[in-house]
């Protein structure tokens, strides 16, 4: 922005001292702002070097009084000791859930956003709004009658409970997601390939389809990190034998603290966060936009 | 007529009755043909059809618990009630109850303040962080931009675990680092068994964790600002603040109100690192906010109906929170 700035200040001004003193102030300024910029990136990155740091040293390196900033000891054990069968059954269970919700919320969200993008009928409105409703509800103000729901039903402890309450939870923001998708992909084009002489289905799955693959990668994305992270839900309805990954890193830290291996810890968050990192790089700007659409649009 | 064709008739034509579905494709198109610069199309049921899977989940995994949970609120669950005996009515008992217990006021009260202390610090860093970013030059600013996605992208519980290392009483960075500087004895000082400085720790990795998401909608409503309004005020001789103030601030305002009440509901749920943190050191008694306070009242002490009815105040403060949300995303986008 500085540069443009600079550069239109230029033109309308061209020549004159004022200019000239201006851009000086504005060079050593940006440098300041930029200096500013680093630092802050640095002290709020600290926490996630923190973790790789702790993850690549030997436990006797990170009981003693001092810290060290650096893995001199650099030492992969830590990884070892956290890739044992409580991990895998962990891991077991999280991809399963995970895959599960990906599956059906992109499914479910898909129809029904091409039905609320493509169709106009009655109660459409009204399905939006409840929609979005349903999206604000924090899982707090309902998981003790969901637990409850589930102890009825025998779901209690179970992939396909705690899957069901996660496709129900991402499914209002995937709808939301990829109706904007929808509704970007003109009508027009369909219909051209219709007057072409395609059906309107195959006319949909062979000209919109395609065309909506980034929203779907999106939405499916995004139920993924949902279902992958998540911690309420999992404690209130999974029992401490049947841990979701963030349960089980949370077990690890659950004892007493001389006993905490704190680079197992570390290296059990790297192994659930590498994955989320990767993901969450692919997805964030379309998530953004998703939550705040209209609002930077303007 | 294959399913796949009668498929295509009902949902996909214009017509508004099923009676019609014997038509075929030619005659569909024929009748359409006036209409086509509509966008949407009138459907029949198909639009219905298309809606039930969704519906289905919402009602399953939401609609039911809430109901059912309107139900238990006015249940009471005692102990006859776990030797298996049938729920009592007892009408609006769990609320006057919980209406006139001094302990959900205070977690009513810890909360909001929690929410209100966190929702101001996470938007004046976060916007401030955005200011930041558009003043910076190219390479500090991508730095800065790579920190904050990094921070933003990390899973709840593994920054969880990073935080309660470092403020760790024993080999915690925070410790040494403050008795190192001079500033007194922290050696094996503990950051959670005081409600105060328990909610400190709160708030410093609630802040952390939020700031990202509000500093890049801020930065993207930022660039969207006109540079020649900017130019203009500078030309007319406005200051730093008075370009914030006047030009700045007005046409970022709808991104940074939406980002507010989305932030307000956020900082309202934060169950995840209260409960995280009670489990590693904290006296959870002291230091309950809304979402642990009901999953002990429920899953703790199987008070379901007081439980229920908690939480039922606690969504109906969270929809009032967000009804201008909702409203404002209507409002911006056609629907």
């Amino acid at each position: 922005m500085s540069t443009d700035t600079l550069a239109a200040d230029t033109r309308v001004r061209a020549g004159t001292d004022r200019a000239r003193t201006r851009r000086l102030r504005r060079s050593t300024r940006g440098r300041l702002w930029g200096a500013v910029a680093v630092t802050i990136a640095l002290v709020w990155a600290f926490p996630a070097y923190w973790i790789l740091n702790g993850a690549l040293q030997p436990v006797e390196a990170l009981r003693s009084p001092t810290p060290s900033f650096v893995p001199t000891d650099f030492t992969l054990d830590a990884f070892g000791r956290v890739l044992d069968g409580d991990f895998f059954a962990s891991l077991r269970l999280s991809l399963s859930v995970t895959l599960i919700c990906v599956a059906l919320a992109v499914v479910c969200a898909f129809v029904a956003a091409v039905a609320i993008s493509r169709f106009r009928f009655r109660g459409r409105v009204s399905f939006i709004i409840v929609v979005l409703t349903i999206q604000m509800i924090p899982p707090e103000a309902l998981f003790i009658s969901q637990y409850r729901m589930l102890n009825d039903w025998n779901l209690y402890n179970t992939i396909a409970g705690l899957s069901l309450l996660y496709v129900a939870a991402v499914l209002p923001f995937t709808v939301w997601l990829l109706r904007g998708f929808v509704d970007g992909v003109p009508v027009e084009l369909e219909e051209a390939a219709m007057v072409d002489g395609c059906s309107r289905v195959r006319a949909f799955f062979t000209i919109t389809f395609p065309l909506l693959a980034p929203g779907l990668i999106a939405s499916g994305v995004f139920a993924f990190l949902q279902a992958w992270n998540e911690y309420t839900l999992a404690v209130v309805v999974m029992e401490p034998d049947n841990r979701t990954l963030p349960l089980w890193l949370r077990g690890m830290t659950t004892v007493s603290n001389e006993a905490i291996d704190w680079p197992a810890v570390m290296a059990g968050s790297v192994l659930v966060a590498v994955p989320v990192i990767v993901f969450f790089m692919i997805v964030q700007t379309k998530m953004t936009q998703g939550l705040v659409s209209g609002a930077v649009k303007g | 007529m294959d399913p796949q064709n009668r498929y295509e008739n009902v949902g996909w034509t214009r017509k508004t009755t099923t009676k019609r579905v014997e038509m075929t494709t030619q005659e569909t198109l024929a009748v359409a043909a006036p209409v086509r610069s509509r966008r949407r199309r009138r459907g029949g049921l198909g639009a219905y059809w298309l809606l039930v899977p969704a519906i289905a989940v919402l009602l399953i995994g939401e609609g039911y618990p809430l109901v059912r949970q309107v139900i238990m609120s006015f249940q009471e669950f005692g102990r006859a009630q776990q030797f298996g005996a049938p729920p009592e009515w007892i009408g609006l008992d769990n609320y006057r109850e919980l209406f006139a217990d001094a302990q959900m006021w205070g977690v009513v009260v810890r909360s909001l303040v929690f929410c209100a202390v966190n929702v101001a610090l996470t938007m004046l860093i976060g916007t401030g962080f955005a200011l930041i970013m558009l003043r910076a030059p190219r390479v500090p600013r991508v730095l800065l931009q790579v920190s904050m996605l990094l921070c933003w992208a990390m899973p709840v519980i593994a920054a969880m675990t990073a935080w309660q290392w470092l403020f760790d009483s024993r080999y915690g960075l925070i410790n040494w680092t403050l008795t190192n500087l001079g500033l007194g004895d922290f050696t094996r000082h503990n950051w959670l068994i005081e409600p105060l400085s328990f909610y400190l720790v709160a708030t410093v990795i609630v802040v952390w964790m939020s700031v990202p998401f509000v500093a890049f909608t801020a930065y993207a409503a930022l660039t969207q600002v006109p540079e020649d309004a900017l130019e203009a005020g500078q030309i007319d001789g406005a200051n730093a603040w008075q370009r914030w103030r006047f030009i700045i601030y007005p046409s970022i305002r709808p991104a940074l109100t939406i980002v507010l009440m989305l932030q307000i509901v956020w900082d309202l749920r934060v169950f995840a690192q209260i409960h995280y943190l009670q489990g590693v050191g904290g006296v959870p008694s002291e230091t309950h906010l809304l979402g642990t306070y009901i999953y002990t009242l429920g899953v703790g002490q199987s008070e379901y109906g007081m439980a229920s009815a908690f939480a039922l105040f606690v969504l109906v403060l969270t929809l009032i929170l967000t009804g201008r949300y909702v409203h404002a995303l209507l409002k911006a986008e056609t629907v």
